[in-house]
């Protein structure tokens, strides 16, 4: 679903990811652990062609990002659901409207639009808001808005980054549920986290990134304390 | 179809939703507009002024010698009437014109009684279409082997047309000028309310709009704005105006023997320009504006 080859990517000098390998499988559930810096978020807009790689094959489903031309890129997009730290949602739009606007964009009818958005809306738990604006709404709530939104179009992979990172501990275990719920449906979810109490409990493949490389590829836990120093007890290593 | 209402629904959703920023809008290509039509009004009448001037001075009389047959002068005629800038061609026999003098002379048109033959050509009068024609016109005419000679106002029509071409080409400037001015403002304006929803354009982007797509219903927001403008500046010119030449319009036409144009003609054209103005002004704006913040 998701591989880089020998992916480089430098800012300035200052290395962003380094030599980087990974292949990601249809259906797999993976974490993207590290300290801040490490290149978690180089990671993610490589593959949203945020910014372009300076060496190396970046796969996305069909497409290789690394040769897209800038008309290709929404083409793209629309195949991976993002979901946000701070949820990223139209202030100025309701939530039917937020979660509808990204089936706007792919010029589906108004009458297939209202039929499918509650559809998702009822799917994430929050069907009784969608009048509500993004505003009025706890941010939990918010959150599934924007996974609702990630998830209206069936894309084959959702990426996630920091979704719990706003969020208190109860809320963000409901998220990660649903998540995980959307991860059994078939579709890949790739979740950019620190946080070490979810990843440990949730017992999925976990890829740490340090200084620009991948340090671990393993199942099981976090595998890191909190100063970035790899946890002796880390998990099984991915054969 | 669809990307039509889509688009337009967007477009009265955000306007609906950002109140004061499409107000502000409005009101700065208002402000421009009404600026602008008081080029244009200024530069028609200027224009209508020295039209009704240069009627008085369009004609060139063409002096026939008295050798020429009558035969010989319908000739010339026909020729006339084929050379570029001629509008109509007249035949004045010596009688008629000796009728004209002395009713010139009036009272003392007696006096003219004592000239025993009448010393006066037979002549043809040319009515040029365009002033600036006269003079091609008058040497045309010249070289005809039975005209004596020409007259027209040669100094005043090139004065005239010197001053009207100033003076149009110097509106025009700062018509244009204007327009710069406005889309610049404008862009700056939507500038304001593009880069108070940077993060829904990021957002829309990260979901997979295309540039079109974005740019769709800024683009007809820009373009509802414009339009409104027009109307509103329309308006404006139709009141203020009307009551103008309801005012000064008399006084005008006994100052300067020329008539203001009238309101319902006037604001009818302008109404026509402001729409295309606003349209493009509100366009243009829109995409300049937008350009920075859809660079991938």
């Amino acid at each position: 679903m998701i591989t880089f080859k020998h992916v480089t990517k430098a800012y300035d000098g200052n290395i962003g990811l380094k030599d980087v390998t990974l292949s990601i499988d249809d259906g797999e559930f993976v974490f993207l652990v590290g300290p801040s810096g490490a290149g978690k978020s180089t990671f993610i807009k490589l593959i949203l062609k945020e910014i372009d790689a300076d060496e190396g094959e970046i796969q996305v489903g069909d497409f290789r990002v690394d040769q897209l031309s800038n008309r290709e890129i929404p083409q793209m997009r629309r195949k991976i659901g993002m979901v946000f730290q701070d949820f990223r949602l139209l202030p100025k739009k309701t939530v039917f409207e937020n979660v509808a606007f990204a089936m706007e964009i792919l010029h589906k009818s108004p009458k297939a639009i209202k039929r499918r958005v509650p559809e998702v809306l009822k799917l994430v738990g929050i069907e009784d808001k969608s009048k509500r604006y993004p505003q009025e709404l706890s941010a939990g709530e918010q959150q599934r808005v924007a996974i609702a939104r990630a998830i209206v179009n069936n894309p084959r992979v959702v990426i996630a980054d920091e979704p719990t990172g706003n969020l208190d501990p109860k809320t963000a275990d409901d998220i990660m549920q649903l998540l995980d719920a959307i991860n059994m449906a078939g579709t890949t979810v790739v979740m950019v986290t620190h946080a070490k109490d979810i990843v440990d409990k949730w017992n999925k493949r976990v890829v740490a990134i340090n200084e620009g490389s991948i340090v671990r590829d393993s199942f099981g836990s976090y595998g890191y304390h909190e100063n970035g120093r790899p946890d002796k007890k880390g998990g099984r290593d991915n054969a | 179809m669809r990307r039509v209402f889509y688009n337009l629904k967007q477009a009265f959703q955000q306007i609906g939703r950002n109140k004061g920023m499409s107000a502000a809008s409005v009101f700065a290509i208002t402000a421009m507009m009404l600026i602008l039509g008081l080029f244009f009004i200024i530069s028609v009448n200027v224009n209508v002024f020295t039209e009704v001037v240069k009627s008085d001075y369009d004609t060139v009389e063409v002096y026939l010698k008295d050798s020429t047959t009558e035969a010989q002068a319908a000739q010339i005629m026909n020729d006339l009437k084929e050379i570029k800038g001629v509008s109509k061609v007249t035949y004045r026999t010596k009688d008629q014109a000796m009728k004209i003098m002395k009713k010139r002379w009036g009272d003392s048109g007696y006096l003219l009684n004592s000239l025993g033959t009448n010393p006066l050509p037979n002549s043809i009068l040319i009515k040029v279409s365009n002033l600036s024609s006269a003079n091609s016109v008058n040497k045309a005419a010249i070289k005809n082997k039975g005209v004596e000679n020409t007259t027209y106002y040669k100094e005043t029509i090139d004065k005239v047309t010197k001053i009207t071409n100033t003076i149009q080409i110097g509106a025009l400037i700062i018509m244009l000028f204007l327009v710069v001015v406005s889309v610049v403002v404008v862009s700056n304006t939507i500038k304001l309310t593009v880069f108070a929803r940077r993060r829904e354009i990021e957002i829309m982007k990260y979901v997979g709009a295309t540039n079109w797509f974005i740019r769709g219903p800024f683009l007809v927001e820009g373009m509802l704005i414009g339009i409104l403008s027009a109307l509103v500046s329309s308006g404006i010119t139709y009141v203020v105006y009307g009551k103008i030449v309801a005012k000064a319009g008399l006084k005008m036409m006994t100052m300067l023997g020329s008539p203001l144009v009238p309101t319902g003609y006037l604001c009818g054209n302008l109404v026509v320009i402001f729409l295309a103005l606003g349209i493009g002004i509100g366009a243009c704006g829109s995409i300049i504006s937008m350009r920075r913040f859809l660079d991938a």
